[in-house]
């Protein structure tokens, strides 16, 4: 009897809930969200962290002077041997609240810059994904749906930005806008604005979401279902809406995490060629550029921004692989263009 | 002018005669080897009628050669002009508009042809035919010019630039008198080239020379040999001096921590590039012996655009002038040792150059502190307050530094300002295009040669702005008529008095300073790291390290 029960709860359970229950059985999986979620919650603290460190990670304080067991140290010590040439920022400190991980060539807080990095990071290559997805499921869905010339036309300019390597064409729309900003109609964005790099790295993964999307839609629009609503006469956006669009819905949810991870990437080497995200204000990457005139004396300002990232970024693709053997292990989604 | 000239052409022949021996004693013991030189890139065409850069025009002193020449000595001693290829200085008639040079005989381009007056007649005219980038502006006032500049295929410079073959003389007309004309035939845009030169930028193919060395080896990408010149023979050792090592091997892509790395490892023997900040400490001390420090004649500036707002009110301007802690910059490029404050244009040690600041803390002659208090109170009496400034720098780790120490001065004073790092191959024609509307930005200049007019008159005149070209070096594009006639007036004066000239370029300084179309940021500081073996290192004001002059066995 009790068998019984037990099976007809587990057929009762939706397919939701199995998934849930397949990914908290995935330990690498579950172990990467919650590194992720604590590196959210750290630089969502960024201002707070800031606050009570009472330093200010945009400006110059190549003046500063911090107590350390009571004594009095400069930020910027200057040689004092030899020729005296040259000031090296001080090295890590490991008090929280205090130069943890020492200070930049400006004098600034480098724990600090990496945590407010790391919410620019994060808030770009969030909005980013989905800016992706909305125009990419847009594009996938119409395409695959009404086929003929709106698919030709619509596939063949995803091939066009496709074709470009992504870089290069990240880099040219960042030059492109970065020194007098985006002014279409009534939108304008500043150059300068973090919604920049946002639109930018948007676009160029387009295609990433565009065509497996597209090329579900075109398998759901010969499914039975489809059809029979079709001959019904109901109309196209309602058949996207309410039969299509449900049915992607599990590849796009395995495609958060996955976009997020490559979006996080390009946003940090868009910023460390300085077309991402501008000075004072911080990203991993700009970071990383700042870090790279100290490699010799203070190599932690370079790491740490790079170990940010690249932890960040193996979480998300270990959640993502982990996401999508939940909800659709037969899936093919995978980022690349193999 | 010509009573100053013969006394100069006296006092370097003596000076010559004095410097001789020991010269030729140490030839001997020393002459030989191979001198390794590095450089991140190679510093653009070969071209010496073309090539405007630093790295160029040094590597250029031991090869080629003008009708005149910048003394190859130490020190200030470098600004001197001496005769090189002419036999003396000119003779100068005409009101000063003429200068006839007599050609040396005997001199021989390195692939073994004779040098003749027509060699000098055809430089002249290819550095029109070229285009060559000073030929607008130096040589604008020789006679013909106008024309060559309109049509440069069919240049001639007819009644300008005259040779007489069998009295071996060439003739420099002018338009007007130049008291500066010596220092710009002294300059590599001005060199003596084979008549037979093609009129097209030569790009990566080396042109015969006359002088000691020649060039034997170029690939842009790779590197550049240079060895001896057989048909050198020393006319003039304060010209054109015999060198020590047999060859010169520049390579080219090593990055600055590896150059670095590769002059301690004794693998190289000295660096283009500026040493990477965070071995300065390092090397400063434990690399003292291989460090030499130079004084520049050259300025970091911030031009602020005096056509656009909030810039175009002068109390603005002035507020930024007031609020820039220039110890900070000192320190961001690497502390004293390396960098001076300054206020003014004219760099320290320069003629014209008299101490003068009058936005700091005590005004005077020197700066002393930031004025915070001051540079607000100009921001409300202006009216500018709380509008947007932009600050476009070049993206190296130091002038991205330094716009970001400037963007949080401007917002200390009450501008919401932001700084925009831009590659260092497009900033400095960027910010000179008034269609870009860069509010201000931050770039360096350094002397084409020793006169004031190369800093006020080509940086601040208003014949220097010009509207929507990429080459409108007025970057702060100021222009001010009563300025504008006094440099006349003081380039006028330099034919006939130069010192009384100095005097009235010490006053259009300060009357260019009081406006603050620029805020002047430090004077730099030359750093050249050298191997162990480098011997004899000798700095020159004009064209810095004279490579050939070291040795290195």
């Amino acid at each position: 009897m009790s068998n019984q029960v037990a099976a007809m709860s587990r057929r009762t359970r939706g397919p939701w809930a199995v998934a849930f229950a397949k990914l908290a059985r995935n330990r690498a999986a579950m172990a990467s969200l919650a590194v992720f979620l604590l590196i959210v919650l750290a630089c969502f603290s960024a201002p707070l962290y800031a606050n009570w460190a009472g330093t200010d990670p945009f400006a110059s304080t190549l003046d500063a002077v911090i107590q350390i067991d009571g004594a009095d140290v400069a930020v910027m010590e200057q040689s004092t041997e030899g020729l005296g040439l040259g000031y090296t920022p001080i090295g890590p400190t490991w008090r929280l609240g205090n130069y943890f991980l020492g200070a930049d060539s400006q004098g600034r807080d480098v724990m600090a810059r990496m945590l407010y990095g790391g919410l620019s990071s994060l808030l770009i290559s969030g909005a980013a994904t989905i800016f992706t997805l909305i125009l990419g499921t847009a594009a996938g869905l119409v395409a695959g749906y009404f086929g003929g010339i709106t698919d030709t036309v619509l596939s063949r300019f995803l091939d066009v930005l496709w074709a470009f390597p992504i870089y290069l064409l990240a880099i040219s729309l960042a030059i492109v806008t970065i020194s007098q900003g985006i002014s279409i109609g009534p939108i304008e964005i500043e150059s300068g604005s973090l919604w920049l790099p946002v639109i930018i790295i948007g676009i160029v993964y387009v295609p990433y979401v565009a065509r497996p999307i597209r090329g579900q839609v075109l398998s759901l629009r010969h499914s039975e279902f489809v059809l029979a609503a079709i001959n019904l006469g109901v109309p196209g956006w309602r058949i996207l809406w309410r039969d299509i669009l449900p049915n992607i819905t599990t590849t796009l949810i395995v495609f958060i995490p996955l976009m997020m991870a490559l979006n996080m990437l390009t946003e940090s080497a868009l910023s460390f060629l300085s077309i991402g995200v501008q000075p004072p204000a911080a990203s991993w990457g700009t970071i990383i550029q700042d870090g790279q005139a100290l490699l010799y004396t203070r190599p932690l300002v370079a790491l740490a921004p790079g170990l940010a990232i690249a932890i960040s970024v193996m979480t998300l693709n270990v959640f993502g692989d982990g996401l999508r053997d939940a909800l659709d292990p037969r899936s093919k989604v995978r980022l690349g263009r193999d | 002018m010509k009573k100053l000239l013969l006394a100069a052409s006296a006092a370097a022949l003596l000076a010559g005669m004095w410097l001789a021996p020991a010269q030729a004693e140490y030839l001997k013991e020393h002459r030989g080897g191979t001198i390794r030189l590095l450089a991140r890139s190679a510093a653009g065409t070969l071209d010496p009628h073309i090539n405007y850069t630093d790295q160029g025009w040094q590597m250029y002193q031991p090869i080629y050669d003008g009708l005149v020449a910048f003394r190859k000595a130490e020190g200030m001693d470098g600004f001197t002009i001496v005769p090189d290829l002419a036999e003396a200085l000119p003779e100068v008639t005409n009101d000063g508009k003429t200068f006839t040079f007599k050609l040396r005989k005997g001199i021989k381009f390195s692939d073994g042809k004779d040098l003749g007056v027509k060699d000098v007649v055809a430089s002249f005219q290819r550095i029109f035919k070229v285009s060559g980038p000073t030929s607008g502006t130096f040589y604008a006032g020789i006679v013909g010019a106008d024309k060559c500049l309109a049509d440069t295929k069919s240049c001639t410079l007819e009644g300008g630039v005259v040779g007489d073959e069998a009295a071996g003389t060439i003739t420099l007309n002018l338009t007007k008198p130049d008291a500066e004309i010596l220092y710009k035939l002294a300059l590599p845009h001005a060199v003596v080239l084979p008549a037979d030169t093609p009129a097209e930028d030569m790009g990566s193919k080396p042109i015969p020379s006359t002088g000691a060395y020649m060039i034997s080896a170029f690939d842009p990408n790779k590197g550049m040999t240079v060895t001896r010149n057989p048909n050198f023979k020393q006319w003039s050792e304060e010209a054109q001096p015999d060198g020590y090592p047999d060859v010169v091997q520049y390579d080219f892509g090593l990055s600055e921590e590896a150059a670095v790395t590769a002059i301690q490892n004794g693998e190289a023997d000295w660096m283009f590039d500026a040493l990477p900040s965070d071995r300065l400490g390092e090397l400063g001390t434990k690399a003292m012996d291989q460090l030499h420090i130079s004084p520049l004649s050259a300025w970091w500036y911030a031009p602020l655009n005096n056509r656009l707002a909030p810039f175009d009110n002068e109390k603005a301007r002035q507020a930024v002038a007031y609020a820039i802690d220039r110890n900070t910059l000192v320190k961001l490029f690497g502390g004293k040792v390396l960098a001076s404050p300054v206020c003014q244009v004219l760099p320290p040690d320069f003629p014209g150059h008299e101490d003068y600041c009058p936005f700091t803390k005590n005004p005077g002659t020197k700066w002393s502190a930031p004025d915070l208090d001051k540079a607000k109170q100009l921001v409300e009496e202006s009216g500018t307050k709380g509008q947007k400034v932009t600050i476009i720098v070049e993206d190296t780790a130091i002038s991205r530094s330094i716009g970001v120490y400037l963007q949080s001065v401007l917002t200390t004073i009450g501008y919401v300002a932001d700084v925009k790092p831009i590659s260092s191959n497009i900033q400095f024609t960027y910010i000179q295009n008034t269609n870009n509307k860069v509010q201000m930005s931050v770039t360096q200049w350094y002397k084409d040669y020793p006169a004031a007019s190369d800093f006020l008159n080509i940086l601040f005149s208003c014949a220097s702005f010009r509207e929507g070209s990429d080459a409108s070096i007025n970057i702060a594009g100021f222009c001010d008529k009563d300025i504008d006639a006094k440099m006349q007036k003081a380039l006028d004066l330099g034919v006939t008095d130069q010192k009384a000239a100095d005097k009235m370029w010490a006053e259009i300084d300060r009357q260019v300073t009081d406006k603050a179309p620029a805020v002047g940021l430090f004077t730099p500081k030359r750093l050249d790291f050298v191997s162990k073996r480098v011997g004899n290192f000798k700095f020159n004001r004009q064209f810095n390290w004279m490579i050939t002059q070291s040795w290195v066995q």
